[in-house]
């Protein structure tokens, strides 16, 4: 079943072209010592200083930074980071709302109410404000308070979605067989109801890392990052208070944006692909 | 309460007692009959002194700011529900035609940039480099409410930008979703049965599957409009735009309790509000619901 399921992702081209961008960012960002030209904060060579908010030219192909940086080094380097927090964040919320929803949509009664009720609260909560709350108080700066905070804010939707999809198929008839079988709920939960939700669970995956993507770079833009860490996020703050949009310098500011998008798009497609692989009514009429 | 000390530097010990008086701190009553002064207090419409805008009432910071945040999140968020879900209907309608799959894909492309950031572009793209629009602020300081006419025209004209990063960056979210529910719709055998009787095509695609596939969009509207509050922080501080996401954001820096804590109030009503619109709206929509009692 899960076998199926993946052949019918890797036979989907929408599928197909998100994972390659993605692998190319992972690519980008292990390689990135490689393939970058300068360093992330190298502002001369050879004892010559590189020219500041200088527009993109053949040596340095988008331009540099107030400071001098080389921007397509940055942004090279800049993908470990943000890449990383990203996944971070994907996995961490993924974990976390499918122990909740699997949990509680397999207990029902009582703690099912309870644990609902909380996820509910999560859930009406608008995450941005809390988000600034929170990062603003947390006293360290940097990566783990975000993947902290955006961990924190983005559980409770994947939760309430595999919850429900756990209490529809609890209520199929092989469950019912293996619960008259005798099976310990650990036993049913993890080998019978996990692989059906598979799909669901690549689903939320994709949806919180795109979230948590953005997320970080919203974070970072308004300043509650680490400024000094080199992430896209980062690179937009830097630009918007440098006054890069005074100064025309649309090298500094567009690409971070634009390497945003493509990865949020690879996500946006691969998801798009597991919905079509997952409901027949939408792959064909 | 050091925070304020702080900065009205050279306080006599008099004066900084009138100040903890008057942010209600010089008692030693307990946490819980402080809580429930706060609420007969709010009751009462008062919300207490904010730090950063000494002497001036939370209260009156806020019906500064509330207004300019509910005008234009209120507008744009109405505005890319009604495009969204207008174009979802069609492009589940003609699902396999060029056309849908190119405004698909346009907008899962667009939907994955964040939402600052195409602010920030359509900022430089038609405030810097061709001066059509301003760079941010809520209205023009030439004209005052006194000026009638020129003073909307100016504070449209300053809503312009915000309101449309907001609304195509939100657009495609109403898209797919009513896309998707229209999509299940579409399958059902009352549309098929709806067609063999020869039912015009317009009106099964209105009466019949969209009106049918619209719930979910309708209370998630309903729900977005109680997050507008809160939503609308970072476009605010890209387009300095003195709305209530903006003050927000310095309360947090200047660590303001009481505005805080009352822009979280407002927060939570919206939130409760827009359930309970929601409900509503569902009921009036939907006759399995309103007949549901019966």
């Amino acid at each position: 079943m899960i076998k199926d399921m993946f052949r019918l992702f890797f036979e989907n081209k929408k599928a197909l072209s998100g994972l390659i961008i993605l692998i190319c960012f992972i690519f980008v960002a292990v390689a990135a010592p490689l393939v970058a030209p300068y360093g992330p904060k190298q502002n001369e060579m050879d004892g010559k200083s590189f020219p500041l908010m200088d527009s993109p030219s053949p040596r340095h192909i988008l331009g540099t930074t107030h400071a001098g940086y080389d921007i397509f080094s940055r942004l090279i380097h800049g993908t470990q980071l943000t890449l990383g927090v990203g996944l971070t964040t994907g996995i961490i919320t993924t974990f976390v709302s499918l122990l909740v929803g699997l949990f509680s949509g397999y207990m029902k009664g009582p703690i099912d109410d309870g644990i609902s009720f909380i996820t509910n609260v999560f859930l009406v909560i608008p995450s941005l404000p809390l988000i600034i709350v929170i990062a603003s108080y947390v006293p360290m700066r940097g990566v783990i308070p975000i993947i902290f905070v955006l961990s924190i804010t983005g559980w409770a939707w994947g939760a309430r979605v595999v919850r429900a999809q756990v209490l529809s198929i609890g209520e199929r008839e092989f469950i019912k067989v293996s619960e008259v079988l005798g099976e310990r709920p650990i036993v049913i939960v993890f080998r019978e109801i996990l692989p059906n939700i598979i799909s669901l669970v690549m689903a939320t995956f994709f949806t919180s890392t795109i979230a948590a993507i953005i997320g970080e770079a919203t974070l970072e833009f308004i300043g509650l990052g680490n400024v000094a860490a080199v992430t896209w996020g980062t690179m937009l703050f830097w630009a918007q208070n440098n006054g890069a949009l005074l100064f025309g310098a649309w090298w500094w500011f567009l690409p971070p944006g634009v390497c945003i998008g493509l990865l949020g798009t690879s996500f946006a497609l691969m998801n798009f692909a597991i919905d079509e692989i997952s409901n027949p009514k939408i792959r064909k009429r | 309460m050091s925070i304020l000390v702080n900065r009205i530097q050279g306080a006599d010990a008099e004066s900084i007692d009138a100040i903890r008086a008057a942010f209600g701190i010089d008692t030693n009553k307990s946490i819980v009959t402080q809580y429930f002064e706060y609420l007969h207090n709010f009751i009462k419409g008062d919300l207490g002194v904010s730090l950063t805008n000494f002497p001036t009432k939370v209260w009156d910071v806020l019906a500064q700011a509330l207004p300019w945040t509910i005008g234009l999140m209120g507008l744009a968020t109405l505005f890319s529900f009604m495009l969204g879900t207008m174009m979802g209907i069609f492009v589940a309608w003609r699902r396999d035609t060029k056309l849908s799959h190119t405004i698909l894909g346009l907008f899962l492309f667009i939907r994955s940039f964040p939402y600052f950031w195409l602010g920030l572009i359509l900022v430089y793209f038609f405030a810097f480099q061709n001066t059509i629009f301003p760079l941010g602020g809520a209205y023009s300081i030439r004209y005052s409410k006194a000026d009638g006419w020129d003073y909307i025209l100016s504070i449209l004209y300053h809503g312009l930008l915000p309101g449309l990063t907001i609304t195509i960056s939100s657009m495609g979210y109403w898209m797919l979703m009513i896309r998707n529910n229209m999509i299940n719709v579409l399958a059902e055998d009352y549309i098929l049965v709806a067609k063999a009787k020869g039912l015009p095509l317009n009106r099964i695609k209105t009466y019949y599957a969209a009106k049918n596939a619209i719930l979910p969009s309708v209370s998630g509207f309903a729900m977005a409009l109680g997050f507008i509050i809160g939503g609308s922080i970072v476009t605010e501080i890209v387009f300095s735009y003195p709305g209530i996401g903006f003050m927000l954001f310095q309360a947090v820096q200047q660590q303001d309790y009481p505005l805080l804590q009352a822009i979280f109030l407002f927060i939570a009503i919206g939130v409760l509000i827009a359930n309970f619109l929601s409900d509503i709206m569902i009921m009036i929509l939907d006759p399995r619901v309103r007949d549901g009692s019966k």
